[in-house]
């Protein structure tokens, strides 16, 4: 082997890692082959990036896959200025270290109508501030194709979208005329205005994206940990009670418990769960006895039956 | 009975059940396999009853189902499995399947990636998207019916796309009284047919899906007389495909250049194995180096193996570019402009004769002109001739390319044998291909040994290379790109 190696290569190579098994190296080696294709065929990619556990995986699969180069694409973040407060100092502490090109979009109708969760409804909210503010980003950067972190196990439309899911000009998706999608060879031919959604996770399942983080490492926003947290239970959901926003409701008070959350979006659609888990080790041995899914714990999932493929067919991701 | 131990473990400390199962898991890639058979043998109840005894639908997943299916349930008091499944409004409305949808369950011995096909013959083409990625596929026969002409049809795509692992899945036995002289009539009949298409390894299985026996749990009880697998036993058995025994194939996704200093390609090793001091070749242009790193994220490795996502470092300056296949030297893949291939068409336009179509084959995409020769009848497995193909007709192909093109046969190498036809007027993909052979660069009645060069203005032989008639002869003509000035040259050579 050589002896002159560039400089990043050593500082990696000085914290050894036992090697990933092969279920694992088989799903993060199909992961960079899509960001490879994708980097290579498309004029202008971009990442999606919600700041969540998948998102970390899916940035952590990034840099591996153009090591020893930088991500040749800018990150996009949607923000609908409800995030929790401790995911956007993550975000901007990654961006930091690792050096990446971030671009962030509020929808500005949400801030000049003051659109929020509390005024308009989950639904209308989360079209407002997500799909159309997803939409806005995505014509204003001329992006052709944008990388999600879905997984076909998270919900029953995703199950059926291809690796490569193409999208009309007005970002919709027709599910019933989906491009056949055989072994690893992707279609990326569009035209102008229409572009590509491409899914690297498509084959992960969260016990794997839990697994993954663990053996490699990858830094995680630490609201996914159990510890004592002020919260108010609504609609039978536990809500962080940490922002000032959050106003009480005739009936509510502010209890405290420990608490973690399974998934993170906006702190008021987004129900924590009770859980002592302060580890990978404990959260790994919770999931795999876990006898709810993971989206449980997500408003917009309910608002009425099929409401994800809808969402998807409108251009949510 | 490796998932009852996952279950009965909750009433353990965590601590004590959870590496277990995370070791166990960490033995093996996880399996892909396709479900198939006709429209009403119970595929959609075999696919939920894997998924709720290997406890991959959560509490809350099966409340949306009784939900949605208005307390609808069947006799043993569980939801309709079928609901489950079928995620799409249209899917629901109609009650049937019409695409390939992908599920994940898992045992503490491996996991598992299923492509749900759809039964209904018009979406034929989706069994074939499925069976392509898979390792092993699940053929359901309804016991009473036995095999049917779809059940044939199925086992027949599933064998041309590569599979060589069947599990015969003879469900509703239960519908027979657990008749055993039927299970083995059913087996023996289809292990005749599967031998006309050269598969060997089928493993029969009696079940009933409603009542989850012999799927996950044995079905012991209700046919003492059956002794072997249930299904889960046969897919944690099951091997996964590998291209690891061929020779070295890397398919060149791009080139990493992040400064002056380093020169990396990146791709997915395709085939075989590499190490640095291997001499390799680059194709098409024949240059040969030599590998002097593998570089990843984590370390430098001393070896990388089909399957891997690298970026190799060659010890000299070579032209290599997005498309080019950096390959073994001792064991080099087929180059040429005239390949064989069968193929399955995949759109209501089916397949046109002479029509100019991109092929795209690992990360290398070029033009090609299809010529269709026969046509597999699905009803008596033999090949008749044809000149054009109709959706989800399967099909032998002339395949003719501008430029030199690098394949291995798909029975060598499932990656580099493979290639997707996209139809340049809707870039959509309208057929999936194996590659069968080379075929001679210029042969049959056309020989001679009179040959014309003409210089001509680009887009003048642009316009002559779409007639019919070109395309037609096309692999009896050398076409190269040059300027003005060498055309000129190498004219005024001749004219000495």
């Amino acid at each position: 082997m050589s002896d002159i190696r560039p400089e990043a290569e050593a500082k990696h190579s000085a914290t050894q890692k036992p090697p990933l098994d092969p279920h694992l190296k088989a799903l993060e080696n199909e992961a960079i082959h899509i960001f490879r294709e994708v980097a290579a065929e498309f004029e202008r990619p971009v990442m999606l990036y919600s700041i969540g556990k998948d998102s970390s995986v899916l940035l952590h699969l990034a840099r591996k896959a153009f090591y020893p180069g930088r991500v040749p694409f800018p990150l996009l973040h949607v923000n609908t200025g409800w995030k929790f407060a401790e995911m956007i100092a993550f975000r901007d502490k990654i961006v930091k270290d690792y050096d990446l090109d971030l671009i962030e979009h509020i929808n500005p109708r949400g801030a000049a109508e003051n659109v929020t969760p509390f005024t308009h409804g989950s639904a209308l909210y989360t079209d407002i501030m997500k799909t159309e503010a997803l939409r806005q980003a995505l014509d204003a950067g001329k992006f052709d194709a944008a990388f999600g972190g879905a997984r076909r196990d998270e919900e029953a439309s995703r199950a059926k979208e291809r690796i490569y899911s193409f999208r009309t000009p007005d970002h919709r998706w027709d599910p019933r005329n989906q491009r056949p999608e055989l072994w690893n060879i992707y279609n990326g031919m569009i035209r102008n205005g229409e572009s590509v959604r491409a899914f690297p996770l498509s084959n992960w399942t969260e016990v794997d994206i839990w697994r993954y983080i663990q053996a490699e490492d990858i830094p995680i926003v630490p609201l996914y940990f159990a510890e004592k947290r002020p919260y108010v239970e609504r609609d039978g959901m536990m809500i962080l009670a940490e922002d000032p926003r959050l106003e009480l409701l005739p009936g509510e008070v502010k209890q405290e418990g420990v608490i973690r959350f399974r998934t993170l979006g906006c702190f008021p659609l987004t129900g924590a769960i009770r859980s002592t888990a302060t580890t990978l080790d404990d959260i790994i041995a919770e999931l795999e006895t876990a006898t709810v899914s993971e989206r449980q714990g997500r408003a917009i999932d309910r608002d009425q039956s099929g409401s994800m493929e809808k969402k998807k067919r409108e251009g949510y991701f | 009975m490796t998932v009852s131990a996952t279950a009965t473990a909750e009433v353990f400390s965590l601590e004590e059940t959870a590496p277990d199962h995370a070791r166990a898991i960490r033995d093996s890639r996880p399996l892909r396999l396709i479900t198939c058979g006709s429209v009403d043998d119970g595929k959609s109840t075999l696919i939920g009853r894997l998924l709720w005894d290997t406890k991959a639908v959560k509490e809350d997943q099966a409340a949306t189902l009784e939900r949605d299916s208005s307390g609808k349930q069947n006799d043993l008091g569980l939801p309709d499995f079928a609901l489950l499944l079928d995620g799409l409004q249209a899917e629901r409305e109609q009650g049937i399947t019409i695409d390939v949808a992908y599920r994940y369950f898992s045992t503490d011995r491996r996991a598992f990636i299923v492509a749900d096909t759809p039964g209904h013959e018009q979406y034929t083409r989706n069994m074939a998207t499925g069976a392509s990625t898979a390792d092993l596929a699940v053929l359901l026969v309804d016991a009473r019916v036995g095999i049917l002409e779809q059940t044939r049809r199925h086992a027949t795509i599933a064998s041309l796309m590569g599979i060589r692992q069947f599990v015969l899945a003879v469900n509703k036995i239960d519908l027979t009284h657990y008749d055993r002289a039927r299970f083995e009539q059913i087996t023996h009949d289809f292990k005749e047919f599967a031998l006309t298409l050269g598969v060997k390894q089928i493993t029969a299985i009696p079940m009933s899906a409603l009542k989850g026996e012999n799927v996950v749990y044995d079905g012991r009880a209700a046919m003492p007389w059956y002794d072997g697998p249930t299904l889960v036993e046969t897919l944690e058995k099951a091997t996964t495909r590998s291209n690891q025994t061929v020779g070295f194939r890397l398919p060149v996704q791009r080139v990493s250049r992040p400064g002056e200093s380093f020169r990396g390609y990146q791709g997915t090793v395709a085939g075989g194995s590499v190490k640095p001091g291997d001499s390799v070749v680059v194709l098409p242009s024949g240059m040969v180096a030599n590998v002097t790193k593998i570089v990843t994220f984590d370390l430098v490795r001393n070896a990388a193996v089909a399957g891997d996502a690298i970026t190799l470092v060659l010890d000299r300056q070579v032209d290599v570019a997005r498309g080019d296949m950096i390959v073994a030297i001792d064991s080099q893949p087929m180059t040429g402009r005239g390949f064989d291939a069968q193929l399955v068409a995949l759109q209501p336009d089916g397949i046109e004769p002479g029509k100019r179509y991109w092929l795209k084959s690992g990360s290398r995409r070029q033009r090609v002109s299809i010529e269709p020769v026969s046509q597999l009848d699905l009803k008596t497995a033999k090949w008749g001739a044809a000149d054009r193909l109709g959706m989800n007709a399967i099909g032998k192909v002339h395949l003719t390319f501008d430029e030199q093109a690098i394949f291995d046969t798909y029975e060598q190498n499932r990656t580099t044998g493979a290639f997707i036809l996209i139809d340049p007027d809707t870039n959509n993909t309208v057929a999936g291909g194996m590659i069968t052979g080379r075929r001679s660069e210029i042969g049959g009645i056309h020989k001679d040994d009179q040959r014309v060069l003409l210089s001509l203005p680009a887009d003048l032989a642009e316009k002559i290379m779409a007639t019919e008639l070109f395309a037609n002869r096309r692999q009896d003509v050398d076409v190269r790109h040059t300027s003005a000035g060498r055309a000129a040259e190498i004219l005024a050579d001749l004219d000495d």
